[in-house]
């Protein structure tokens, strides 16, 4: 397959530059590289003075890493759903592009990757007036919230919401997908609110919004209540008090643990991942109302796979890691990084094997999955063993196909309790889930 | 920024701390609750620059010196035949991450707390001088309406 990449040059010195946003005036220009050769420096080639704007279609699955560093400030969970194979390799292109200028800058060993601003667009060198003007303000908020992020939120969430065994409301599924939105736009504005000084020095975030002083933090801070007040009350009201509450307490954990704990010790990551794995389960419980056995399953299965996923990531992002003072387990306990991404490599073979006993889906569900189950577990041990550069880009690139798959046969496997017509309702009422493939 | 400008103006990055300045704009008639703030950021700017430029300036310092001992435990030269500078791969330099999170450990402890307590009081205090403003323009507007 064939990753289209945006990158930047920088002139004389060949650093990767960040992936374009939408509303950013930049110029770059489309570079193709073969995906499973990738060299250990990237070149970049010059850029044209296009500025397009990136629409991309809502259904597109996009991966968000997880960790933003923000460091890899990390942000947080990934989520996918794959819809048609072209959109993928883009969003792909994107995401990894994303991940991988930052893993590009550590494997390029610059001394000089610390340096913000860089070679940026002129604009990045000016002094700007620190006004807010309204017609940025959608694009200034959307990257606050990282709307993409809460896209992917919003669809794990709605994978939970489909594998419950209940007929399906239009209705509920998507109070309960705005609900989520809203509260995963909450935490998000928050998180960044709590860490500008780290993101300024990352480079991968160091242009969000407050970083730059486009929006000012009392803003942010409000726009934060004006969405999360809204969302967990949608939530409570609207759908379910369970629903409300699982959403508070991941907005809670979120803000108030996981941000501070990334600092003070590699703890964060667990809770990280459990932050990653509420989504679907309020998605089953706006569903159902009730915290079942189903809905617990799901949560471990992406509670697990977060593991493979950010460790492999992180393994990359070591020394932004280290200067901006995040205490991650590739920095401090790198034996226990890889131990633990193989160890839950291994879980999710187990968890998929669960999903049958407790009548979530039929027996074919653990037979379709065990390939790429086991792929993803060889490539954990190959990480695990190797510990280089390469095992872990594989692994990180296979964690983002994998997910949006395993979902998609956990769906098809889905044990039909009721008539064929809510299938068939569930799959047109659900645009985020489009699927393509014929059931068996 | 502009003599006339009437708002706050925010620049490029620092070389050292990746921080960007803020040249606040002091307007005639500062009230005793808006010069606090001002003086806040200020405080805060000041303080922040100083630590991350110390603190970059010390990661770049000791990461020139771990390539150079390692480099010469290897028998290398710093820079070899065609002039470029030799550099670690990434798991040779994972030992001077690791030592060098530690190290900082406390003092980004103590730095967390410090920024969490200016980021609070700032962020109160702009909503206190907005709330001010907000009943100022209102008492204005009704005030206006009466004429």
């Amino acid at each position: 397959g064939l990753f289209v990449w945006r990158l930047r040059n920088t002139g004389a010195r060949q650093i990767p530059c960040r992936l374009v946003r939408l509303y950013h005036v930049a110029s770059y220009r489309l570079i193709t590289f073969q995906y499973f050769n990738f060299l250990k420096r990237m070149y970049v080639t010059q850029c044209n003075k296009d500025l397009s704007q990136r629409a991309k279609p809502k259904s597109d699955s996009i991966v968000s890493a997880f960790h933003e560093l923000q460091q890899l400030d990390q942000e947080k969970k990934v989520v996918h759903k794959i819809s048609s194979v072209s959109p993928v390799h883009q969003s792909w292109s994107e995401m990894s592009s994303r991940n991988e200028l930052r893993e590009m800058k550590s494997a390029a060993e610059t001394e000089d990757s610390v340096i913000a601003g860089g070679a940026e667009s002129k604009e990045d060198r000016q002094w700007k007036e620190m006004k807010l003007r309204l017609d940025d303000l959608p694009g200034i908020l959307a990257r606050l919230s990282k709307i993409k992020l809460t896209a992917l939120v919003v669809s794990t969430a709605s994978a939970g919401f489909a594998m419950a065994p209940v007929p399906f409301e239009l209705t509920c599924f998507l109070l309960a997908s705005l609900g989520t939105g809203l509260a995963s736009c909450a935490a998000n504005s928050i998180n960044q609110f709590f860490e500008v000084p780290f993101d300024s020095n990352m480079n991968r975030t160091k242009n969000r919004p407050l970083v730059r002083g486009q929006i000012s933090p009392l803003l942010a801070v409000c726009f934060a209540a004006s969405c999360g007040i809204p969302g967990i009350a949608l939530l409570t009201l609207g759908v379910n008090p369970l629903t409300g509450a699982l959403g508070a307490f991941n907005i809670f954990l979120y803000t108030c643990c996981y941000t501070p704990l990334k600092r003070m010790s590699i703890a964060n990551t667990w809770v990280g991942a459990v932050v990653g794995a509420i989504p679907p389960v309020m998605g089953w419980t706006a569903a159902t109302g009730s915290l079942d056995a189903g809905a617990l399953l799901l949560g471990g299965i992406l509670y697990s796979w977060q593991f493979p996923h950010f460790n492999a990531l992180s393994w990359g992002l070591r020394e932004d890691y280290s200067r901006g003072g995040y205490c991650m387990m590739s920095v401090t306990h790198p034996g226990l990084c890889r131990r633990v991404a193989l160890r839950h490599c291994l879980a999710l073979i187990g968890l998929s094997t669960v999903a049958p006993v407790l009548n979530i889906t039929t027996w074919t569900f653990p037979v379709i999955s065990l390939p790429i189950n086991l792929y993803i577990s060889y490539l954990g041990f190959r990480f695990y063993r190797d510990a280089d550069r390469s095992s872990s880009r594989k692994l990180f690139f296979c964690s983002l196909w994998h997910l949006p798959m395993l979902l998609l046969v956990m769906f098809t496997c889905k044990k039909s309790v009721l008539e064929k017509e809510d299938k068939g309702e569930l799959r047109g009422g659900s645009h985020e889930m489009a699927m393509e493939i014929r059931l068996p | 920024p502009p003599a006339h400008s009437r708002r706050d103006w925010i620049g490029p990055p620092d070389k050292h701390s990746n921080l960007r300045p803020v040249i606040f704009y002091v307007p005639p008639e500062e009230s005793a609750l808006e010069r606090r703030l001002r003086e806040a950021r200020q405080e805060a700017q000041a303080s922040n620059q100083r630590f991350w430029a110390r603190h970059n300036r010390a990661f770049r310092q000791e990461k020139e010196e771990f390539i150079y001992s390692r480099l010469k435990a290897k028998g290398l030269e710093m820079r070899d035949e065609s002039g470029q500078k030799a550099t670690l791969n990434a798991e040779e330099m994972a030992d001077f991450y690791k030592d060098f999170l530690s190290k900082n450990f406390k003092k980004h402890l103590q730095y967390n707390r410090d920024w969490y307590k200016q980021n609070f009081r700032i962020t109160f205090l702009m909503g206190q001088v907005a709330l001010v403003r907000a009943l100022r323009w209102l008492r204005r507007r009704k005030k206006n309406v009466e004429q």
